[in-house]
């Protein structure tokens, strides 16, 4: 919606306010089975040409390779230890915990994914092949199969047909349930022309009446095989974010590979030292601990394997997270960039206030009395079906205005962009109801004055936020009608908090400034911009992206479409123009604009799981280094830095690799679900999550590795 | 005690009262700002480019900035290899030497233009006066100015400003920074006794016996001593360095010369706030370098006041400063501040055996090197410092829910490479493998004190050329006989060419890398456009996230080298209070 008349003929369209969690809902997603299969698919992921892909954990699956060579012949890099079932056991345990390392980073992803499939297939059900009948140039119809059609095709669509494909409506008005894909089980008008209501999915279906139906996609390229693809995680693609996580983890890693592959050189060295020294036995133990499958359980233990092993499931969850909310987006780049989002533009009407307005009050002009300007203005509001008309007779009627009609000629005046007024011609007397310019002209033409009181009430309906509409019989001005914009329920507090987290909102509307300034500050919004027209909304966006901030957008109309091309968080209504669907990089299927604030907070939240993970990964290694170093080469004397009190370096190495694998599926839930959000700033949020995840990931590995080490049977 | 804390204290209170005078002073010649020198040496820096050809105000981007320094730095050394390669006939060659071994020379070249002055020679014996003078002492105003260059050009790109133009940076460098203080510095050395003289070697007969002659070694050292500890060069003239009485006679020069050390690093984090205009978060960062130098010496001060444990139970006492290695006129305090200021910051200078200090120091001067940004080298210091800085914004940064920002710029993938590559994979390379290769092969080490020491003795070997900073902990093989013993029948040792040749790699390594990555990492955060600051945005000046940054650094930096600072210095430790020998 771009376009603010300051009429009645606003389309309706679903606004569901309230809070957050009631507009959660996926559409018939059926979770039975879910974890079998991501087990399956665990395993599948063993393939190594997937698990390259995953740098870290690639590392830690050549780790299970070899350490299962050592396993089979311990001596098979020289020999280590003259035990050898001895350090084949050890072997035999490193090796397993490995793996089930790895199969735990498996799994962590393909649950994520396997959430993604589950809704794709709820989709793909909707998706089966119908018969179309297709409108050939000579005007005859052929039946062909709806894969059949290409774009520019027309298809006519009977009562209880499945729409083939996308398409827009060029003839007829008929009801569509949509509720596979938006889940929304209210049928929607469509109808040609009317920008909105007139494109079709295919996939739906039809319930009423017949629609003539201009196909606007090639087979597979429709909206459904898009979002299937997307939820599928097929098409997806790492984040700028993610991508330079990947670098960090990846060099990380290296780092630590260097100081594994140079710790036998070094060894050896104190070996040798303590061989003269403290004599053979003491050097045979402190050489045992720098064994092939030793080293690689410390290489394991010191890379990233927390984050490395979770960081495509919080990607995948992310988009997932989006999906719930019943929002498509297009690319993971387009929800990362929602929590870098510094300013929000949002159309007033639907997006800030309800998009109905309701009369509040008649104000007398022209020394009328309050019951005759209710009187004139149900008389002009009979014809009038819209909210705002409803509103303005209800009114009236609770003032005591009523109206017989008996036996009276009365036609309705229809509302026109052109006009700005509707009304009723109730035998020979004009009642007109409308913009209050529109009404002076009427009046005017009729020979009437206009009086000095009318714009007076005019200015006192703006300066209260309203719509003044004036009314008038003839040429004789009754009042004004305040009709009244209401604001969603909830948004301030919403406002508030993102103002706390540092996105700035920017209102815009058709209204005249006055109105617009008493709304935005009812609303809490942060600036806005009165008698805007689709220009601005894009000169806007530019000026803020100039200043270097990102912007994102909601619209929904095919004049949108260039602003949300150029916001970098384009929102597009799933009930507005294909144009505008394309241009963006997100659809709502609900429709509900106010879900960008929701949007915001899910790509924060994504952005804040991966650092919080990371940052707990990297903080474990202080204790992993103090559980191994110490035990491994306490012949050198250093068995005091064992502040753990571990039983052995066997022990050690067991527990913290135990550990290491366990703290995987652990944070699954976290990973999958998100760090909880809380509208803070910066500052708070750092100190908060620094404090969990950051002291948090250096203290919880000592406890649990001592934990770990004190059941294990190993002595 | 009290005496010794009490020189510490003072003397580290006179480097934080310098910062903000050489800090603000600094800012005005790279601000191109006036200054009081400007109508004497304007004409100077004019002339200077013109002779090269060079417009001060031609920009450059980071690559091609780091292109002007590889190609200067390639020249300067041709010029140190003729001059070095031909002493034997230039002037100023009053003991007559020649050339010593082609290793020695390339050892000493790289490792002069590098910033580093690891000296694997002993300058009385190997190196003329005009080879010292004209040929080192050249490469000591040259390649800290190269430093001072590369650390201003990352501040610049950091603040959102051009690089700028290397040339022009390089001249005021010296022209304004370098050589203004070095005379004033080397006027105060001359007044407190050090020589500065072209005349050789002084004979005088022994006290013991007057018929037999001693050759005392003397040159024109005052004006090499002031730049070697103000560039954080560190190559003495004379072979035990600062520890020398013509080289560090008194108190007075200690001081001189320990400030001298830490003046310019520690005020370019000062420039960076002026810089950046955010003063709080300058003096916020140099709580970092400065919390690490306290807690470094306190350690290092206690373990050498404490002494060796199996010495003390020898002697039958509780406590005997260890004094072995150390200039008695410096005592346990001094030394052991010397010793962890001039590790810390790259300088490289000795007054005393860092091989005798106690296990304890070891681990600390290690970690210096490791760290290095502990002040850190003239000018990549405080590069590295905010490269951590970058790289803990985008560990922690993410948490706040937004691709992380520094001062307005998004770290992204581009720096999250350059930064994570130059601080945490350059070091670990340059050190580690080669330490492992040397361990492997007995016959490249030569070490003199095996075990946990000699382990010591090499990882510091190679963390002191990959670092820059040039001290060593000696007890290596790892000098080549003079020319003077060459020209008497000694034969070029192998470890002293294994060591020669492979430092000399970490030496590079540890050079160019980082600086090209450092630049490219100031060139394109410097095209970032930046991003308002609102309350979403993690504010990198508060105590918190200073913290989070001397966290990150301690995990990220000195993690890597955990096992071999175990295994070393941590095991030596431990061998001494535990008696085992």
């Amino acid at each position: 919606m771009s376009q603010h008349q300051p009429s009645a003929t606003e389309p309706q369209r679903r606004s569901p306010g309230g809070r957050r969690d009631d507009r959660r809902h996926t559409p018939k997603v059926n979770r039975k089975g879910i974890y079998q299969r991501a087990l399956r698919s665990a395993f599948a992921k063993l393939d190594p040409r997937i698990a390259v892909r995953n740098p870290v954990m690639f590392v830690v699956w050549l780790g299970v390779f070899v350490t299962f060579l050592v396993t089979l012949d311990p001596n098979l890099f020289g020999t280590v230890s003259d035990h050898v079932a001895q350090q084949r056991w050890l072997n035999g345990i490193i090796c397993l915990i490995l793996f089930f390392t790895v199969l735990f980073a498996n799994f962590a992803e393909a649950v994520a994914e396997g959430r993604g499939k589950a809704q794709a297939d709820a989709l793909r059900s909707t998706r089966s092949d119908t018969i179309a009948r297709k409108i050939l140039p000579d005007g005859t119809v052929q039946e062909v199969n709806s894969t059949a059609l290409r774009r520019g095709d027309q298809v006519r669509v009977v009562a209880g047909d499945m729409i083939p494909a996308d398409g827009e409506v060029i003839q007829g008005i008929g009801s569509v349930d949509e509720s596979a894909i938006t889940g929304e089980s209210a049928p929607v008008l469509k109808q040609p022309g009317t920008d909105i209501a007139s494109s079709v999915t295919g996939g739906t279906r039809l319930l009423s009446d017949e629609l003539l139906i201009r196909i606007t996609s090639d087979p597979g390229q429709g909206f459904i095989d898009r979002m299937i693809s997307l939820v599928e995680g097929a098409s997806r693609t790492k984040t700028p974010n993610e991508i330079a996580l990947t670098v960090l983890l990846a060099v990380l890693t290296q780092v630590f590979l260097i100081v594994v592959a140079t710790l036998p050189a070094i060894a050896t060295y104190i070996a040798n030292f303590l061989e003269t020294t403290l004599g053979t036995q003491a050097a045979t133990q402190f050489r045992s601990g720098s064994s092939i499958a030793i080293l690689i359980a410390l290489l394991v233990a010191l890379i990233p394997t927390t984050i490395g092993g979770l960081l495509s499931a919080i990607g995948i969850a992310g988009m997932d997270r989006v999906a719930q909310f019943n929002v498509i987006a297009t690319s993971g780049r387009a929800v990362e960039a929602c929590g870098d989002v510094n300013t929000l533009v949002l159309d007033k009407t639907g997006t800030i206030t309800l998009g109905n307005r309701l009369a509040d009050e008649f104000i007398p002009v022209n020394g009328h009395a309050v019951a005759d300007v209710a009187q004139v203005c149900l008389a002009a509001s009979l014809f009038d079906e819209t909210p705002e008309g409803r509103s303005i007779v209800q009114l009236a009627q609770q003032l005591g205005a009523s109206l017989d009609l008996t036996g009276k000629q009365a036609e309705g005046i229809e509302f026109s962009a052109r006009t700005r007024m509707s009304g009723t011609d109730l035998d020979g007397a004009e009642y007109r109801k409308g913009a209050v310019d529109a009404i002076k002209g009427f009046v005017r033409s009729r020979g009437g004055q206009v009086p000095d009181t009318l714009d007076q009430a005019y200015e006192q309906v703006s300066h209260l936020g309203g719509t003044p509409l004036a009314a008038c019989r003839g040429n004789d001005i009754y009042g004004v009608i305040y009709l009244k914009d209401i604001v969603k329920p909830g948004l301030r507090e919403r406002f508030d908090q993102l103002r706390r987290m540092g996105v700035k909102t920017v209102m815009l509307t058709g209204d005249n400034r006055i109105t617009a300034s008493v709304i935005a500050r009812e609303a809490g919004v942060d600036d806005f911009i009165a008698e805007a027209t689709p220009e601005d909304k894009i000169e806007v966006i530019r000026t803020e992206q100039a200043q270097g901030k990102l912007v994102a957008m909601t619209g929904d109309g095919t004049n949108d479409a260039p602003a949300l091309a150029q916001a970098n968080v384009g929102l597009a209504m799933n009930s507005g123009t294909q144009a505008a669907k394309e241009a963006a990089n997100m659809v709502d299927l609900d429709s509900d604009p106010t879900k960008l604030i929701d949007l915001v907070t899910i790509g924060k939240q994504l952005l804040i799981t991966r650092g919080a993970l990371t940052t707990f990964s990297v903080a474990n290694d202080i204790a992993k280094y103090f559980a191994i170093i110490p035990t491994l080469f306490a012949a050198a004397g250093i068995g005091a830095l064992n502040i753990m009190q571990l039983k052995s370096a066997q022990s050690a190495i067991v527990a913290a690799l135990i550990y290491n694998a366990l703290i995987i599926p652990a944070l699954i839930p976290l990973a999958l679900k998100g760090v909880e959000f809380r509208p803070l700033t910066a500052d708070q949020l750092l100190r908060r999550n620094i404090l969990i995840y950051g002291i948090g990931g250096v203290i919880a590995p000592f406890i649990a590795i001592k934990l770990i080490d004190l059941i294990l049977p190993i002595a | 005690m009290l005496q010794g804390w009490l020189q510490i204290g003072l003397t580290l209170l006179l480097v934080v009262l310098i910062t903000p005078v050489l800090g603000r002073y600094i800012a005005r010649v790279f601000l191109a700002q006036k200054t009081r020198l400007d109508p004497l040496l304007a004409p100077v820096d004019r002339l200077l480019l013109r002779l090269i050809g060079v417009r001060s105000q031609d920009g450059m981007t980071g690559w091609q900035y780091a292109r002007a320094i590889f190609y200067s730095n390639f020249a300067m050394a041709l010029l140190l290899a003729i001059l070095l390669f031909n002493q034997s006939w230039l002037p100023f060659n009053p003991t007559r030497l020649t050339s010593p071994t082609w290793d020695t020379n390339l050892h000493t070249i790289i490792s002069f233009i590098t910033n580093t002055n690891q000296q694997h020679y002993s300058g009385e014996v190997t190196y003329s006066y005009f080879s010292q003078f004209a040929g080192l002492g050249y490469m000591m105003f040259v390649s800290a100015a190269t430093g001072i260059a590369v650390g201003i050009a990352f501040i610049r790109g950091l603040t959102g400003r051009p690089l700028g133009n290397f040339y022009h940076d390089l001249i005021l460098a010296i022209t304004r920074i370098l050589l203004p203080l070095s005379i004033l510095g080397a006027i105060a050395l001359i007044a407190a006794g050090i020589p500065e003289t072209l005349a050789g070697p002084v004979l005088v007969p022994t006290l013991e016996d007057p018929a037999v002659q001693q050759a005392i070694a003397r040159g024109p050292v005052a004006h090499f001593e002031i730049i070697k500890e103000l560039g954080e060069n560190g190559g003495g003239f004379f072979a035990i360095n600062s520890a020398h009485p013509f080289e560090n006679p008194n108190g007075f020069t200690n001081l001189l010369e320990t400030v001298a050390i830490l003046a310019i690093p520690s005020a370019l984090i000062y420039t960076y706030g002026i810089f950046a205009n955010n003063l709080k978060q300058a003096w916020l960062v140099y709580c970092i370098p400065f919390a690490l130098l306290v807690g470094f010496v306190v350690v290092s001060a206690i373990a050498e006041y404490n002494g060796n444990p199996i010495v003390n139970t020898a002697l039958g006492v509780n406590q005997a400063v260890n004094l072995e290695g150390k200039e008695v006129r410096f005592g346990w305090a001094q030394s052991a501040l010397f010793a962890v200021v001039t590790t810390g910051s790259m300088c490289g200078a000795v007054t005393g055996m860092v091989d005798s200090m106690m296990p304890l120091s070891g681990l600390v001067t290690l970690s210096n090197l490791f760290l290095q940004i502990v002040f850190g080298g003239q000018g990549t210091g405080t590069a590295y410092l905010f490269a951590y800085l970058i790289l803990a914004v985008f560990v922690t940064g993410l948490m706040v829910g937004r691709t992380p920002e520094f001062l307005g710029r998004k770290i992204e993938k581009q720096e999250v490479v350059l930064a994570s590559f130059l601080i945490l994979l350059v070091h670990p390379i340059a050190i580690l493998l080669p330490s492992a290769i040397a361990l492997v092969f007995p016959d490249f080490q030569g070490i003199s004190n095996p075990g946990f020491h000699g382990l010591s003795q090499v990882i510091y070997e190679y963390a002191s050329a990959a670092a820059n900073n040039g001290s060593g902990l000696e007890g290596l093989a790892d000098s080549q006989p003079s020319p003077i013993a060459l020209a008497t029948g000694a034969i070029p040792s192998p470890t002293a060419l294994w060591w020669n040749l492979s430092t000399s790699l970490s030496l590079l390594a540890g050079r160019y890398i980082p600086i090209t990555a450092l630049l490219l990492l100031a060139d394109s955060l410097s095209r970032k456009q930046p991003v308002p600051a609102t309350a979403g945005t993690l504010h990198t000046n508060t105590t918190l996230f200073t913290g989070i940054t001397a966290g990150v650094i301690v995990i990220l930096g000195a993690l890597t080298f955990f096992p071999v600072l175990a295994l070393g210095p941590i095991a030596e430790a431990f061998q001494l209070t535990q008696g085992m020998r």
